[in-house]
């Protein structure tokens, strides 16, 4: 999403209503995994969250000009790779193989194999993560999140079809979003 | 009735707005979490995130101060991946001793490669040296290309002593333009703007003879160390042109 992406693809920048704030505050709350007092450090209520509309539907949510969240069309949120790994909890984790990091830092998307393989990781079935969600991605032998995802089959799909795309990146380590301090 | 309550309990936040103006205590803009009248929680501070500031440089030595740099930005585990792996050890080897026998001492390579067939792993190594070489070829290519390009000062004259200044090339040293028009603007207290050249650059043409002033401005942001959007053209680069009006030629 952010592999080719410049400060010249914002078509513009605008403070969002505070109405419209409350909402967005209150769906990250749902769609992330922390509470208010969090969100609160990262986004205090006396700052505006200003909108950033991009090329493609893109849209990049930035507080005091830091892009903290994102968003395809009106899809699920994402955090940023550089919030999420401040909060490496806030979306359930999948593990890809060592093998898989370097495609993935070439912006690949990932494979089933690389999450079924040995270094790869998925949660049990009772934690199984839906398709269409949100996901942090970790890597075999790394501390740090290097990407952040969208399932694109449920994790107990991912291991029983274990072929094809598994999980679309949405951004990774190096992009053009990682780049992008301040907007 | 006996009981009688003197104080009364406030009443409940309607909004979960914290308030701004009656806290006495001079609340400082960011510092800590505003906390809600009923959940005296308090948010999970971030973790810290290292990032590498292992960078390929190309110091060259034509009056130019301001290297070519790019900072690796990577969390040093994956300084691996990156595009200047070199530089990154030697910068957490200075930085970060203890992390960098973390990750790059014996047992850490072993390890990393017992995790890959030897086949993958000398491929990823060779992948690595292949990623430096490419990215240092395209910083030295950039380099020379900067040292090559100049940016053209010229003074027009439009009418009898009525001149505009065109600054034009700036693009090649990633100048910000709209950013620097705003700085002649400001400076000179007149009219600057960015337009579009016939040979499809840009160029920002600023009201008056300010060509001098104008060297000037970009020398001195360069001997600042202040961040300024006129840094990194090095005075060598700069060329000041006069354009007379046709009929008055010389
Ligand atoms: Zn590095």
């Amino acid at each position: 999403m952010f592999k080719k992406f410049s400060a010249a693809d914002a078509s513009g920048q605008s403070i969002l209503k505070s109405s419209v704030q409350r909402s967005i505050r209150a769906t990250l709350l749902s769609q992330m995994n922390w509470d208010a007092e969090t969100l609160e450090l990262v986004w205090p209520k006396k700052e505006a969250l200003v909108l950033v509309k991009c090329r493609d539907h893109i849209s990049i949510y930035t507080v005091q000009g830091e892009p903290l969240f994102f968003q395809h069309f009106d899809g699920p949120f994402f955090p940023t790779l550089r919030l999420l790994q401040k909060y490496p909890s806030l979306l359930p984790k999948v593990q890809v193989d060592r093998g898989a990091i370097r495609f993935l830092l070439a912006g690949a998307h990932m494979m089933c194999p690389g999450f079924t393989s040995k270094g790869g990781w998925l949660p049990d079935a009772d934690a199984a993560i839906p398709k269409e969600k949100a996901v942090a991605i970790f890597a075999e032998g790394k501390d740090h999140p290097c990407g952040v995802g969208l399932t694109k089959l449920s994790s107990e799909e991912i291991k029983s079809v274990n072929k094809g795309v598994g999980v679309e990146i949405v951004t990774y380590l190096g992009d053009d979003l990682w780049s992008l301090k301040k907007l | 009735m006996g009981k009688k309550k003197n104080v009364q309990p406030p009443p409940p936040s309607t909004s979960t707005l914290p308030e701004l103006t009656a806290d006495g205590e001079g609340n400082v803009v960011g510092e800590g979490p505003v906390v809600v009248e009923e959940a005296k929680k308090e948010g999970v501070k971030p973790l810290e995130v290292l990032y590498c500031q292992g960078e390929l440089r190309y110091p060259i030595d034509v009056g130019c101060d301001d290297d070519l740099v790019i900072v690796c930005s990577f969390p040093p585990e994956f300084c691996e991946f990156g595009s200047s792996l070199t530089r990154c050890k030697a910068w957490l080897h200075e930085e970060h001793p203890d992390l960098f026998d973390k990750y790059y001492s014996e047992d850490a390579l072993v390890e990393k490669t017992a995790l890959l067939s030897t086949e993958a792993a000398t491929k990823l190594e060779k992948d690595t040296a292949k990623k430096e070489a490419k990215a240092e070829a395209k910083a030295r290519a950039e380099e020379e290309r900067k040292k090559e390009a100049k940016v053209i000062v010229k003074r027009i004259e439009r009418n009898k002593r009525k001149y505009v200044t065109s600054i034009s090339g700036l693009e090649a040293f990633g100048i910000d333009l709209k950013k620097a028009a705003k700085l002649f603007a400001q400076k000179f207290a007149t009219g600057a703007s960015v337009t579009k050249t016939v040979t499809g650059g840009e160029e920002i043409v600023v009201q008056g003879d300010v060509s001098d002033e104008i060297v000037d401005m970009f020398e001195e942001a360069n001997e600042s160390s202040k961040e300024s959007a006129l840094k990194g053209v090095p005075e060598d680069n700069i060329e000041v042109v006069e354009e007379k009006k046709k009929k008055g030629g010389d």
